[in-house]
Parts: C-alpha cells; sequence; structure tokens
C-alpha cells in the first residue's frame, strides 16, 4: 500500500520539481505556518472602512407587527441602518428558489421564519458601534406556531416539493416474501462546519458604481450574480475574488451570498468600503448546517442476510427555506444503497420545512445520511441474525467489475460498471487484522464488566459529479509570459483542500517546467466567468482538466511556431524537464516563451471542460446521474464505559480509492481529516435547539468538535495501491475531497458492536447519533423491547 | 503610579496609553498593530487560532514562557510582560523557525487559519524546553481545534520537534523584562472607567474599600467572555494577576495552601502529587492556554455551578480564606456556594486562598468528569468521592458534585446512606436510591435531567468497582487507562 512519496503511473516519470504524483507540499504551507497567508478579514483595509453587523432574530416564526429603528440610527458611530426598503434590486440571498430574504425589516412580507435569521443591518465606523446600535432597535411581534423538528413537519405534512420516490422492483412483495424482516428507525443529528474562519466579506468601491468583493466563499459566481441581482445591476457590475478560505465544508458553497450583499449595500448606500465579519456566535446562529435526517426503515433478507426487498423513509429537516436542500436529499436517495445491490427497493424522500436554519451543503451532501441509514440496515440484520455484520455486507456488496452477475444496478437504474469494494475490503480485512481484533475484543469483553470493546467495518462508495447536471463544467485562464514564468487560474476555489496545488501541478507537468515557475492566483469571476461551485468533490476532476486544456492550446501554438523556426513535424517536438527539442534541436521553456512572444504567437488561453456520459431524468428516477465511483472502507475500534457512556476510538484503519493519486500527501491528509469530521459527526458534536428553536450550541465552549486528543491513539491510513480510474479523469486519479468523510460511519456501527456486547439481554442497541455520553448510556441501559 | 501600559511585543518595547480596561490583546494586534497572523476563531479561548506566547517572571526568578489565548487576554494583564506573536519566529533572514519548518514537512496545514495558534503553542512548548511526543502533545496541544487535517500530520509535526522546538533566538530575556519594571502600581483611566494593577495585598484591601463595586480579575478565563461574548462594558477592574502573595503553594504539615491568584497550571504539580485524580481533573479541566492563565481562586469565586474545583475540594473538606477591608475568616468552602449566582462573600471582599486537608496515609479521592468531549469541554457531570472505610466499613464519606444543582452540592442523603454501612456493593446501590434526595438536575445543551440523574449514580458504583480493583478496568482515558 502507498504512503507519502512519489508513486509510478501513466505519466511519464517527469524530472520536474513538483509534477504530478508528488507529495508536495501545500502552496501556501509556509505562509499559513507564518501567519502571512491573507484571510478576508487580514486584508488591510482603507481608512474609512465601515463595519457593519447583521441583525438576528431569536424568534422562530412571528410577524413583525411595528419596528422603530431610530435609537439604532442615533447611536453612536452609527453611519446607515440597512434594510429591505433600502435594496434597489431583489431582496433575496437564495441560491436557486429566490426564498430566503436578505432582510426582514423593511420587506413586503415582514415575517420571521427561524431563529438567527438577518433582521436588517447597522453600518458603523467600529463593529462594537455597530453591534452595539443593533440592540436598541425596538421590535413588536405577533408569534406564529413554529414547525421545529422533523416529527412537527411530517405531522403537519409541510414539505419544500411532494415526497419524491425511487422504485425498482416490487418491494413490498419481496419484502413479504422473505424469509425474515425486520423494521426500525433511526435518527441522526446535523453537524456545525465549524471552518475555523468564520464567514466574511469585504466590498471596496470602483469606478461607475462597481463594487469589488473579498469574500469566504466556495462559489464566487453565485455571489457575483446574487449582488448584482439585489443591487439592480449587470453581473459584470460585480467582481468577486477569493484567494483562500479557511476551512469550507460546504458550508461556503451558498452561505457567503448574505453578508457579501449586505457589504455591497452599505458600500451601494454609503460610497464607502464595507466588512461584514461574523463572530463565531453569529456564525453559528445565521448560517445553515447539516441536515438532521430520520430513517425508517422496513426489510425482508434470507438466512445468509442477503436483502430481498427494502423500503426506506428518508425525513430531512430542510429549515426554513431551500437553499440546496432538494439536491441534498436526493443524494442522500443515491446513497441510501451505498455498496449493497437491492434487488427491490422503494426509497422515499420527505423535504420537511421547518422554523430552523436554513440547512446546506456540508461534506457528502446528504450522502452520509443516507449511507448511516443502510449501514444501520445491515448492522441490524446481522444483529438479527447473530452474524458478523460483514458477511452481511459482503452478501449484498454489488457485483465487482467485470464479473458475470446482474446484481449491479442501483435503485436509480444506473448499471455500477467500475465496483471494486469485493477487493478492496479484502485487502483492508487482512491488513487490518479484522477478524482476529474482532474474536480477541469478544474474549476481552467477557473479563471486562465496566469497559466494552466493539468494532466494525464499514464501505463508502460514492457517486461523483453534480447531480445537477449542468453544473459539472469548469474553466481556466493560463498565460504564459515572456519570460516564460505561468500564471494560472480557474474556477475552483482554495479550502485548504490543495486544489490550488493539485492543479498547478497538472500544468507543470503539461508544460514540463518546475512547480515554481506557475503563479497561482486568487479565483476572480473577472478572469473565469460562470463558473460552479467548488463542491462535490469535483475540484480537481473539473477545473485540472480545464486547465491542462488551457495549458495544452498554448503548448500547440508552441509547438506549431517551434515546428516551423526548426522546420521539423510537429510530433518530433518533446517537451521534458523544462527543455523542448527535436532531434538537435533545443531550446529552453523560457527562451521559447520569450521567442513565440517575438514571433507574435499568443501565449495565453482559456480552457473549458465538461464531464462526459452523465445524464439524469430526475422525473423518471432514472439516468446515469455519475461519471464514476470512489470507493473506500473502514475498521474502527472504539471503547465505551458503561456506567456513564463515555467512549472513545481507540483504532482506525482507513483505505481509500483515489485512483492513481496526483498529491498522495494531500490526499492522505484530505482521507483523514475527513474521518475524523465524519466520526466526530456521529460522536461529540451535538446541535441543541431549545423549545422555542434557538440554538443553544453556538460556540466550541458548547459544539464539541474532535480535539487533537479525540484522535485514535492507532490511525493507519492508506491510498489503495490497486485503485485506478477506469474513467478519463485527469491522470486517472479519483475524487477525494467527500468520500471518506463516510468512514467515520465506522466509528458509530463498532460503537453499536461495543453496546450490543454490554447489553444483559440479546436487544438490539438501535444507537442514533451523534453517540453522546448520554446516547450510549441510555442505549445501554434501556429496556430490551425487541 | 504608572498610568500607561509597558510590555514587549515581539522585541520590541510598548507603551500604551489611555488604554480601555478590557481591551483585548487580540484586537490591539489585530486592529492597531496590523499583526493578522494572530487569528480569532472563537473569542472564547476555546479554539486556539489565537494562541500567542507570554513570556513573564517565573516564581523562581527566571522567566517563564506561556502559551495563551490572545482572545480573552486582557491588556492589563500585559504590563511588565512580553508577547510573542507568529510574526516574530521567523528568522532575520525569512529563514523559517523549525517550528515553522516541522509543520511544513508533515503536511500539518490545510486551510491554514489554525496554524498559526498551533505553531505558537509548540513555539512555547519548545522554548519550555517541554518534552513533546505522542504522549504529551495532545494536551500541549488540546486547545487548539483543527477542522481540516484530522491531527495526525500536526502529531507528527510536534513529535519531529521533539525537544528542538527552540531554535530561534528568544527575543526577550529577563533583563528586557526587568528594564519594564517600575511603580508598585499601575491604572488607567479613560472615558470614566478605570483599571488598577495592585502588586501588593495591601494595596488590594485599600482598593477593594474604595471600589466595592470593582470587578475583579485573575486569569480572564472567565471575565474575559463577559466582554468578548457577552458585551459587557466593565467600569471599574482590578487585575490580580501582578500580585505576588496570591501565588503562593504551601506544603504544611496538615494542609496544602494554595493562593488565590496561583494558576490552574501552577498548581498542577502540587495537586497531582497529593491527589492524582484532581490532577488529571485539573488537566481536563481546560486546554494549556487556559491553564495557563485561569486560577484556582477564580474558579470558587465566580461562583459557577459547574466550575470543576470545589466539588474536589469541598470533597477534600477544604477551607476558604476571604479576605477584605474588614479583616480576613475562613469558612467551609461548600459554605461558600449559597444559591445559584450567590456567594457568601461582601462586597470588597476577595477569596485570598484555599487551604486542603493533606490525605492522611492514602489518597482516596476520584474524581470523574462526564462531559462531551474528554479534554477541554464544560462538565455536565461531575463527581467526586473520598470515602474512608475501616475493617469493612465506610467510617466517612464525602461526595460532592458539579453539574447537579444551582451550585457544587454535596450529597448528603447519598453520604448519611453510607456512613456507618458495610463496604459492598449492596450497600452502594441501596445509597444510589438517595440520589432523589440530594438533586434534582436540570435539562441542559450539556445532557438531559434523565442522563444526569442516572450517570450521578453510576458514579458512585463506579466508585466501588474501582476501589476494588485497578484503575485501567474502569477507565477509558487519562491516569490509569491502558485502551492504547
Amino acid at each position: 500500500m502507498t504512503g507519502v512519496g512519489p508513486i509510478s503511473g501513466d505519466a511519464t516519470p517527469s524530472r520536474i520539481s513538483g509534477g504530478v504524483r508528488r507529495s508536495v507540499s501545500h502552496d501556501s504551507a509556509l505562509k499559513h505556518t507564518q501567519g502571512s497567508a491573507l484571510y478576508v478579514d487580514d486584508i488591510p483595509t482603507p481608512l474609512n472602512c465601515l463595519n457593519v453587523h447583521i441583525a438576528l432574530s431569536d424568534r422562530a416564526h412571528a410577524r413583525i407587527l411595528s419596528v422603530d429603528l431610530e435609537a439604532v440610527r442615533g447611536a453612536p458611530g452609527v453611519v446607515c441602518v440597512l434594510t429591505a426598503s433600502d435594496i434597489p434590486g431583489s431582496n433575496d440571498v437564495a441560491p436557486v428558489f429566490g426564498d430566503d430574504p436578505m432582510f426582514v425589516v423593511g420587506a413586503r412580507e415582514a415575517l420571521v421564519q427561524c431563529a438567527g435569521q438577518s433582521l436588517f443591518a447597522v453600518a458603523a465606523e467600529t463593529l462594537e458601534q455597530a453591534r452595539h446600535a443593533a440592540t436598541l432597535v425596538e421590535i413588536e411581534y405577533a408569534d406564529l406556531p413554529a414547525l421545529l423538528d422533523i416529527e412537527a413537519a411530517m405531522q403537519a405534512k409541510a414539505f419544500f416539493e411532494e415526497p419524491y420516490q425511487f422504485v425498482r422492483g416490487a418491494s413490498e412483495s419481496a419484502i413479504s416474501d422473505a424469509k425474515h424482516q425486520l423494521s426500525g428507525r433511526i435518527e441522526m443529528g446535523g453537524q456545525e462546519h465549524f471552518y475555523l474562519e468564520g464567514h466574511a466579506a469585504l466590498s471596496i468601491p470602483a469606478e461607475d458604481g462597481d463594487i469589488v468583493l473579498h469574500c469566504s466563499s466556495q462559489h464566487p459566481s453565485e455571489i457575483q450574480h446574487k449582488v448584482a441581482g439585489m443591487l439592480d445591476v449587470p453581473n459584470n457590475a460585480i467582481n468577486v475574488q477569493v484567494r483562500r478560505m479557511g476551512g469550507g465544508f460546504g458550508g461556503k458553497e451558498t452561505q457567503g451570498s448574505l453578508p457579501a450583499a449586505v457589504a455591497a449595500l452599505a458600500t451601494r448606500l454609503t460610497g464607502r468600503p464595507a466588512k461584514v465579519r461574523y463572530d463565531r456566535d453569529d456564525d453559528m446562529r445565521v448560517t445553515g448546517k447539516r441536515h438532521d435526517f430520520r430513517i425508517d426503515y422496513t426489510v425482508g433478507f434470507d438466512d445468509q442476510g442477503r436483502i430481498d426487498g427494502i423500503e426506506m423513509d428518508q425525513a430531512a429537516r430542510c429549515g426554513m427555506s431551500h437553499d440546496l436542500s432538494l439536491a441534498i436529499c436526493d443524494r442522500a436517495m443515491f446513497h441510501a444503497d451505498n455498496c449493497y445491490y437491492l434487488p427491490a427497493v422503494t426509497i422515499t424522500s420527505y423535504r420537511c420545512r421547518t422554523n430552523t436554519v436554513s440547512n446546506t451543503a456540508f461534506r457528502g451532501f446528504g450522502g452520509p445520511q443516507g449511507m448511516v441509514g443502510i449501514e444501520r440496515v445491515i448492522d441490524e440484520i446481522a444483529h438479527h441474525l447473530g452474524k458478523d455484520p460483514l458477511d452481511v455486507r459482503r452478501a449484498n456488496f454489488y457485483a465487482s467489475s467485470g464479473t458475470a452477475s446482474d446484481r449491479n444496478v442501483t435503485p436509480y437504474h444506473m448499471t455500477v460498471e467500475d465496483c471494486v469494494i469485493d477487493d478492496l475490503v479484502d485487502d483492508l480485512v487482512a491488513s487490518s487484522d479484522y477478524h482476529t481484533r474482532r474474536d480477541e475484543i469478544r474474549t476481552w469483553n467477557e473479563n471486562s464488566p465496566v469497559l466494552k470493546r466493539g468494532i466494525a467495518l464499514t464501505p463508502v462508495k460514492f457517486g461523483i459529479s453534480f447531480t445537477v447536471t449542468h453544473l459539472n463544467q469548469a474553466g481556466a485562464l493560463v498565460h504564459v509570459y515572456s519570460d516564460g514564468s505561468i500564471h494560472l487560474n480557474h474556477g475552483g476555489t482554495e479550502m485548504g483542500q490543495g486544489l490550488f496545488l493539485k492543479v498547478a501541478q497538472v500544468v507543470a507537468e503539461e508544460f514540463q517546467v518546475d512547480l515554481d515557475r506557475i503563479k497561482i492566483t486568487a479565483t476572480d469571476t473577472a478572469k473565469v466567468p460562470n463558473t460552479s461551485p467548488t463542491a462535490a468533490s469535483s475540484g480537481t476532476d473539473l477545473n485540472a482538466m480545464a486547465a491542462r486544456n488551457a495549458a495544452k492550446t498554448i503548448k500547440g501554438r508552441m509547438i506549431q511556431f517551434l515546428a516551423e523556426h526548426w522546420s521539423v513535424v510537429p510530433s518530433s517536438i518533446v517537451f521534458d524537464a523544462g527543455q523542448i527539442s527535436s532531434g538537435a534541436h533545443a531550446m529552453s521553456f523560457d527562451d521559447l516563451a520569450h521567442s513565440a512572444y517575438m514571433e507574435r504567437v499568443s501565449l495565453s488561453s482559456t480552457g473549458y471542460y465538461a464531464t462526459p456520459k452523465i445524464s439524469w431524468d430526475r422525473k423518471a428516477g432514472r439516468g446515469r446521474p455519475f461519471y464514476y465511483f470512489a470507493y473506500g472502507a473502514a475498521v474502527c475500534e472504539v471503547a465505551i464505559d458503561t456506567l456513564t457512556g463515555e467512549n472513545r476510538i481507540l483504532r482506525a484503519d482507513l483505505l481509500q480509492d483515489v485512483g492513481q493519486s496526483i498529491n498522495p500527501a494531500i490526499d492522505l491528509g484530505q482521507i483523514e481529516g475527513a474521518f475524523v469530521q465524519g466520526a466526530g459527526w456521529l460522536t461529540t458534536e451535538e446541535l441543541v435547539f431549545d423549545a422555542a428553536g434557538i440554538l443553544k450550541t453556538h460556540a466550541p465552549s458548547t459544539y464539541k468538535i474532535p480535539t487533537i486528543s479525540d484522535r485514535a491513539p492507532d490511525m493507519r491510513i492508506h491510498l489503495w495501491d490497486r485503485g485506478k480510474n477506469r474513467e478519463d479523469v485527469i491522470y486517472k486519479s479519483k475524487a477525494v475531497g467527500e468520500p471518506p468523510f463516510m468512514l467515520g460511519i465506522s466509528a458509530l456501527m463498532a460503537l453499536s458492536d461495543a453496546i450490543a456486547q454490554a447489553r444483559p439481554d440479546n436487544a438490539y442497541p438501535d444507537l442514533g447519533s451523534p453517540a453522546t455520553p448520554e446516547r450510549v448510556l441510555m442505549a445501554v441501559e434501556r429496556e430490551g423491547q425487541k | 503610579m504608572r498610568d500607561h501600559l509597558k510590555f514587549i511585543l515581539n522585541g520590541e518595547v510598548r507603551r500604551v496609553d489611555k488604554v480601555d480596561p478590557t481591551a483585548t490583546l487580540l484586537n490591539y494586534l489585530r486592529d492597531s498593530q496590523g499583526l493578522t497572523g494572530t487569528k480569532e476563531g472563537c473569542a472564547e479561548g476555546d479554539c486556539g487560532a489565537c494562541t500567542v506566547t507570554l513570556t513573564q517572571h517565573a516564581p523562581d526568578g527566571g522567566v517563564e514562557h506561556k502559551a495563551v489565548n490572545a482572545c480573552i487576554c486582557l491588556l492589563p494583564m500585559l504590563d511588565g510582560k512580553s508577547v510573542t506573536t507568529v510574526e516574530a519566529l521567523q528568522g532575520k533572514a525569512g529563514q523559517p523557525h523549525n517550528v515553522q519548518k516541522a509543520m511544513v514537512d508533515q503536511h500539518a496545514s490545510q486551510c491554514g487559519f489554525c496554524t498559526p495558534g498551533i505553531v505558537m503553542s509548540l513555539h512555547a512548548a519548545g522554548l519550555n524546553a517541554d518534552r513533546l511526543d505522542g504522549e504529551t502533545a495532545p494536551d500541549i496541544l488540546a486547545g487548539n481545534l483543527c477542522r481540516c487535517t484530522g491531527y495526525g500530520p500536526i502529531l507528527k509535526a510536534a513529535e519531529a520537534l521533539g525537544s528542538k522546538g527552540e531554535a530561534a533566538p528568544v527575543r526577550s530575556d529577563l533583563s528586557a523584562l526587568e528594564s519594564l519594571v517600575g511603580e508598585d502600581m499601575t491604572s488607567g483611566e479613560t472615558k470614566g472607567r478605570r483599571f488598577f494593577i495592585p502588586t501588593r495585598l495591601d494595596q488590594l484591601d485599600t482598593l477593594c474599600a474604595d471600589h466595592p463595586e470593582a470587578t475583579m480579575v485573575a486569569g480572564a478565563t472567565d471575565v474575559g467572555l463577559w466582554v468578548t461574548k457577552a458585551h459587557r462594558q466593565l467600569e471599574t477592574v482590578i487585575y490580580l494577576n501582578q500580585i505576588s502573595e496570591l501565588k503562593t503553594i504551601r506544603t504544611g504539615d496538615d494542609t496544602l495552601w494554595i493562593g488565590a491568584g496561583v494558576t490552574y497550571e501552577e498548581a498542577l504539580p502540587a495537586l497531582s502529587k497529593h491527589w492524582p485524580d484532581l490532577g488529571e481533573l485539573v488537566r481536563r479541566l481546560g486546554s494549556k492556554q487556559v491553564r495557563n492563565t485561569g486560577t484556582i481562586g477564580g474558579n470558587i469565586a465566580n461562583g459557577s455551578p459547574i466550575g470543576d474545583m470545589p466539588p474536589a475540594l469541598i470533597a477534600l473538606e477544604a477551607s476558604l480564606h476571604l479576605r477584605g477591608d474588614r479583616g480576613r475568616r475562613t469558612l467551609k468552602l461548600e459554605d461558600y456556594f449559597i444559591d445559584y449566582g450567590k456567594q457568601d462573600r461582601t462586597p470588597g471582599e476577595y477569596v485570598e486562598g484555599v487551604e486542603i486537608p493533606l490525605p492522611d496515609k492514602v489518597d482516596r479521592l476520584r474524581c470523574y468528569k462526564l462531559s462531551k468531549r474528554f479534554d477541554v469541554d464544560i462538565t455536565a457531570v461531575l463527581g467526586c468521592f473520598d470515602i474512608a472505610v475501616r475493617e469493612g466499613q465506610i467510617t466517612s464519606a464525602r461526595i460532592a458534585y458539579g453539574g447537579m444543582a444551582g451550585i457544587p452540592k454535596r450529597a448528603s442523603h447519598v453520604e448519611n446512606a453510607l456512613a456507618g454501612q458495610p463496604w459492598t456493593e449492596a450497600t452502594i446501590r441501596a445509597a444510589m436510591h438517595e440520589y432523589k434526595h440530594d438533586f434534582s438536575p436540570l435539562s441542559d445543551m450539556r445532557a438531559s435531567e434523565e442522563y444526569r440523574a442516572k450517570a450521578a449514580q453510576n458514579l458512585l458504583l463506579k466508585y466501588f468497582l474501582e476501589m476494588q480493583g485497578d484503575r485501567s478496568q474502569t477507565r477509558l482515558v487519562g491516569l490509569g487507562s491502558n485502551l492504547s
């Protein structure tokens, strides 16, 4: 198996420094450690920059009867108060459906729809002044009944669309005809992104009323378009730039529009630069989170645990508006099968409208919730049959690529052509010593009355492509300057995942120059237009292809020029390690750039890429929404304290198929970080809302992401050395951003295993998430009902 | 009396006039010094992105280096001290510091936002020649949250440093600190709001008499949040951290004295020596950064129902020493806590120290802190037990809890049910029924009423089982655990 270090592949092993398949350090690594990497709040602001604070609602659902802003306007330092009546264009910051008002105060319908909703904003000389002034508002509300959770919304049938279904085969009869039947429910909590850098936007006025915005966003184009719509100006009047984010994880896919729009409006109204920067508590109150889900299941299966038929009802708390919830709930359905062939299946999805913050994208985009559902089903089947859950998992795996079996069609009628889960799990079972350890743990538990250990292996199959097909496109812009130095730009954004570096490695490889000849530049809507969000793990697949296409165009022109210059055939010209040669002719890349410029050859090009093969008929629930699948598996070992419910991870073995890695160190970093984040979602991270719908956990003092001491003392993380992408993806790599998040599910299943062994009866633990000490203790002590 | 602050920032002496009494170091660095390498991640001392290194006189006469959270470090706390930020680590020619190099080499940053804080935590550890390995680094870095890496590469960087963290020249030394020493008190006033930094108890007595309404601040790990989270404006603030008389740790014949100004970190060795479990509790109570500034006295004085020191100290029968302009008095620590938000302390009185009886022969104290996360989390339930058994009979039982009531509180009914009974599981199980007479816990974001009630009882059973055997049978983490 491959650790950190160069690996061979189909690219020519190059002698350049920093080409593909090299574990090059993150391009900003040194700057990160020196504090010189700039985030939005670090950009030196002009002297007259305003600070803007957004006032948030503390009601879940209420009509505003009256608002008195006089005291706010008169407070020290206040320059202006921003309400919906100041908006020249559209009072909306929603990504798609037009249902996220920028401000409630001054809106045509002054209706508060969740606690934490933006009411109005105050622009002042200092942030403290703005914040203080906002507290002086007097608002008279008429409270309305609020739907706060999934149960309430299900009762009220409050949905964003009719329940949506995937159906293949006759599930009902398949279940009733099966030898065994089970049904149950699992509830899983949401998750706060907790990017370390909160949202921020800096708005700078330009000529003609134009605005330049520096944002912390995964989707600069969307911010550009939303701000233009809000100001009622064409898109070309707004320029959005994103150098880097201090973490994104999906939380900066749509949520950056509000702070950007507020800053831009302040600039529009005052002509002054303006900044919005949420403090942690506001960030956690105002931004959406991972959807909490409730999944009900009924399954029929045989003595081996092989599923004959299954029905799953997925209900998601979407919050007060659509945001991206429909696509997120779709992806939960797309992953309700995970690695398992479901011969007869009905998946029904309920998109619940609630008076809580509008939930949004988060690494995995619904996939993790869908996957927890089926992993739970498998776990319970195994418990019912008294089998090792791994055996039940294997009995249900999709047929391996290249085998004759027809057990390879998903609930959405896509044929899985690239399934490698059997082989990958074989390798992991061996390297993790799963069977021996499982036996040892059982023996150990017999002699340990208070502490119990558990182990589980869970697999992952994650579909790669935006399921909203038109988003699967990307653009890039590459310049070669006359000294041979290169400027690289593309539509992807850098949030720490190493995208900028990987794309630069690809361009270096294409031109055969050292990586340090390439200047990585901020994402900029003025350089590459109409970009897709950096999301769906697609950043490298899309943008590296686009950048390589741009480089190829320039390279083609260079070759054309040299062929004439040297009177050789173009195919004889070779780019290799900074030298370009053909027979006896040779020239350095820098000289070539200069010579080509002198001969009036264009050394700048855009590049474009659109993912092939994909299509999706949402109405019919049929098609090929994914170009390919990324696979992985994890073995997790945990221990619990049966008196307190406290629990911890002792060891994790992770194996991920990243195809042939462009940068193994970066990929390993994604895998480890994703696993820890996934395990955090399912263990310590708990969002608590009170009875009035107010979030009580809005800072790290109360919302607990894993810290360094939660890391399993034994972590063995590997790229799968047999991995290879059968599709024509950049350098045969595979996407890595989201898939390993779901390796964290192994932690929940291992806890379930430990609890099952702690119970005096043989009842199924029924463990929901997050598996806090409280949930674990209750699962240990719950009266057996099955 | 000096009317301005004087401290060293990245090797240069700074004089700051007209200081807001509760200005934070983080805002000073970012807003007025352009030092934006130090980040705001939470403004409550819980994420560590703002970690800087504080250099100050050590009790032994030398210098010591402490990682602290700049977000809740109030500027007057820096008077006479030296601060180093991430910008000052690299060499004059820009060559990276060892810590920076190790972090880059191990791919230990992704988004980079937490990175400066991690670099500074490692930097401070290096200056103190703290051992850095797989065992120590998780505690040194538990106060630095990272959301990207999963921590493995950071741990590798720490391990690679070993004890070589310190390489760059230390820009401040004893003589630099000594150049700052001036008057015996600093104070300041701006827009009618004022602060005082006394250096002696007699000054403090006078200040307390003159300003009974003043807020007293020791480490600001609690009061800092009044400022950054509640956005409260404090009118008069007395800073206690320069009073060396409050910083004594004294082992007597029968008792251990801990001055109110002793930080958790300073108290840790003495507490761990006599009561290993109390040491572990203090370790888990807060991050290194918080332990470096927060004080034992502050944890008691603020009267929080979820402060971790009081239940343990009540179980140990500690007494509290209060002092004020009307003199001194001593009371049982448990009597200090009257009701939620109400303590037996009059305006103008302050906590001088706590006196803890030393264990006679065996240390029987066990402390069980339950929280969602092991390190750096606020307690849901804390149970502290000291039960004496002679010849199979329970001779005395002291049991105190945090998180179960509006104040830290003894489980009196449970204690009574145990006293004089045989030391058997049957006795324990019978006593577990008594909890309902002692506590009616609440539900909040940390735990439900049901969990608190159930877990609190189970902790008594845990204590019983644990006293029969090895801690390794009952502990998932920390002291005695061998699950790794």
